[in-house]
């Protein structure tokens, strides 16, 4: 070695040593610097806490139904949130509406995460004929406008939650597939793809150790997009009747049992709305601060 | 086959280990024979294909042992596509690539994998070939990982060798790319080629991109690991400079052919093709009595699509006769062999000074 090289290992124990960060720390250290993204994480934190610990947390059953008391404006005593069309309280139906309302918005997204970049993923990465072949199926599905696919095959199927939940995940297949096939179209192409099967890696070990890592990201964000429109889809369905049954508490569909007291009631069947709204906004407005966090570059 | 089983080994008596070296020293490293790659950019409606880019068109060389076999021609001359056919990240079309004896893919011959153990590249680009998402150790500790090394060796291994490329262990085994100069990142970008043990590493314009001072830098450091592992290197590169620094031979492209190929004292001192001498006359000098006044070549190469009959540096040639348009010259031998040209005035050309040129220059259109 030259002499000049020799500097650098001796002079390693004098300088501080740089803290050793992780990529996903950075990406935390980012995120957190950006207030909206944090306040839309704590809602929704918070609104997953109250669907964990709703039967301690409503202060009714949400299914015990009273004549006498049917709705009831906002404050009235013993329901804070007035009452609707059966008596029962609205507060502790919103609570224990939290639980379905989130599941079917976020359970559709996971499946179709994994399972769209899984096809995006070899899709892009086969390249060639067998990408046409696969991406032209998935056009054919991402033809259809996504609110007439899920009400279409959730109808086909026969009305419950499996079937809704089923039919969403279909919807949201092919646009997650599209988004991770381009990315690792993209990414295949670069240098240090090249680089790793110059070192003799297979395609596998090459889609495990360089691909995943580089193409999940972009589509993780993307897929949490989704999960507000998955929200809003899966309240479709369950005020059309696909979905939840009544008497489930569930948003959508009190959205639509109360629809009847929309002229008594305003207020009080407005709020399922606004817990959709909410939850949809704070999904968005994360996934938004995550996609800032994530760009390293 | 050679013994593979402690070729990974971090003993340092395997690195200089004398069994790696199979035919002795007069057989070629490396040789390649009428290697070939067109890319058909347009198919007919039968699938046949309609039009081609010639990017390497026949091109045979040796690489001996030891020695810096340098690469140079213009943008799209075929240098770094001859690099990956080189590496097998483009399939050849035709031509043969010999390993120290041992023919590269096909049957009873060298596979793939052995091969990129024993012969490694550096790219050009210091950020697109380091992965975003691997910290150094892991980005340089992957080949060894892939050829089975354990993780805990791995590791081992590529800290030791970013002490050897100059950067320290402890302040950059966990960084990531985006947090290095270009510079550090191509020193990373040699460990991971070197942590494979290769014997022949492929240099693809890896100081290009760097600025001068960092560039002198790294060739130096590329100068002291080649005497440290007894490598061997094929230094691709446009900048002619850096290339006479550092080959013993070299190649001239043009055109996907080779043009002009020998020792560099005496290629640079009397180049026997009219287009090195070209290439030669736009290096910039640094003698302000002596500027380059005029363009030494003009016009752009020739559509590498459709390529002219004849020669392929006819229609910019200074030096141009008749039987340039009909007959494509071979590489031919000059006075002792170890330079040859390919063109059919070589003998004139490598005895002419820059000034007569430039007359038969006025004189030729």
């Amino acid at each position: 070695m030259a002499d000049t090289m020799q500097v650098t290992p001796g002079a390693a124990g004098t300088l501080p040593v740089a803290p050793v960060k992780g990529y996903w720390h950075s990406v935390w250290g980012r995120l957190r610097r950006d207030p909206v993204a944090m306040v839309a994480g704590l809602v929704l934190l918070a609104i997953v806490l109250m669907a964990i610990f709703a039967p301690w947390l409503a202060p009714a059953s949400p299914y015990s139904t009273s004549m006498l008391t049917r709705l009831q404006p906002i404050g009235t005593p013993g329901f804070p949130l007035g009452t609707d069309e059966l008596g029962r309280d609205v507060l502790s139906r919103l609570i224990h509406g939290a639980r379905l309302s989130l599941l079917i918005g976020v359970m559709p997204v996971v499946n179709a995460f994994f399972i769209g970049s899984m096809i995006g993923i070899v899709a892009g990465f086969v390249g060639g004929r067998t990408n046409t072949a696969i991406m032209r199926v998935i056009d054919v599905f991402y033809a259809f406008p996504a609110v007439l696919l899920a009400v279409a095959l959730a109808g086909a199927l026969g009305s419950g939650l499996v079937n809704s939940l089923f039919s969403l995940t279909v919807v949201f297949i092919p646009p997650i597939a599209r988004v991770a096939e381009s990315v690792t179209t993209k990414v295949r192409s670069v240098d240090y793809i090249e680089a790793a099967r110059a070192s003799g890696a297979g395609s596998l070990t090459i889609i495990h150790r360089h691909v995943l890592g580089n193409v999940l990201g972009p589509v993780f964000v993307y897929a949490t997009s989704l999960i507000s429109v998955s929200m809003i889809l899966a309240s479709g369905l369950s005020f059309l009747g696909l979905g939840a049954r009544p008497p489930t508490p569930e948003w959508g569909l009190m959205l639509n049992t109360m629809r009847d007291a929309i002229y008594v009631n305003p207020w009080v069947t407005v709020l399922p709305g606004l817990m959709i709204f909410t939850v949809s906004i704070c999904f968005n407005m994360l996934s938004d601060g995550l996609r800032s966090a994530m760009d390293v570059k | 086959m050679m013994n593979t089983a402690n070729h990974l080994t971090d003993d340092p008596a395997v690195r200089l280990d004398p069994t790696r070296d199979r035919g002795g020293k007069a057989q070629p490293l490396l040789s390649v024979r009428g290697l070939r790659k067109h890319f058909i950019l347009k198919r007919d409606g039968w699938g046949k294909p309609a039009s081609r880019v010639h990017a390497v068109d026949g091109v045979d060389f040796d690489v001996h042992k030891g020695e810096t076999l340098g690469i140079v021609g213009e943008s799209g001359c075929g240098k770094s596509t001859t690099a990956r056919l080189l590496m097998h990240l483009l399939a050849p079309d035709a031509g043969e690539v010999i390993f120290d004896g041992d023919p590269v893919g096909g049957l009873g011959g060298l596979s793939l994998r052995e091969m990129r153990r024993q012969m490694q590249m550096v790219f050009q680009n210091s950020y697109s070939s380091l992965n975003p998402r691997m910290s150094v150790e892991e980005s340089i500790a992957f080949g060894p990982q892939v050829h089975g090394l354990g993780r805990r060796e791995s590791r081992q291994r590529a800290r030791r060798l970013l002490d050897q490329v100059g950067l320290s262990p402890a302040l950059f085994a966990n960084r990531y790319p985006h947090e290095l100069s270009g510079g550090q990142r191509q020193r990373v970008n040699i460990a991971r080629a070197l942590a494979l043990e290769p014997r022949l590493l492929i240099l693809d314009e890896a100081v290009s991109a760097l600025d001068k001072s960092v560039e002198a830098q790294v060739l130096n450091l590329l100068v002291d690991l080649k005497r440290e592992y007894g490598l061997t290197y094929l230094f691709i590169s446009h900048d002619l400079n850096v290339v006479r620094y550092i080959s013993d031979r070299v190649m001239v492209m043009y055109l996907g052919k080779v043009a002009e190929m020998g020792d560099t004292e005496a290629l640079y001192r009397a180049p026997a093709h009219p287009y090195t001498r070209a290439l030669m006359s736009a290096m910039p000098s640094m003698d302000p009595n002596r500027r380059t006044e005029r363009a030494p070549l003009v016009g752009d190469p020739p559509n590498p699509i459709d390529l002219p009959p004849g020669c392929r540096f006819c229609p910019r040639c200074p030096l141009v006769v008749d039987e340039c348009h009909r007959r494509e010259p071979d590489l031919m031998a000059l006075g002792d062999g170890a330079h040859s040209a390919a063109c059919l005035r070589a003998a004139e050309v490598s005895g002419l000074d820059d000034a007569s040129l430039a007359t038969s220059q006025e004189e030729s259109p």
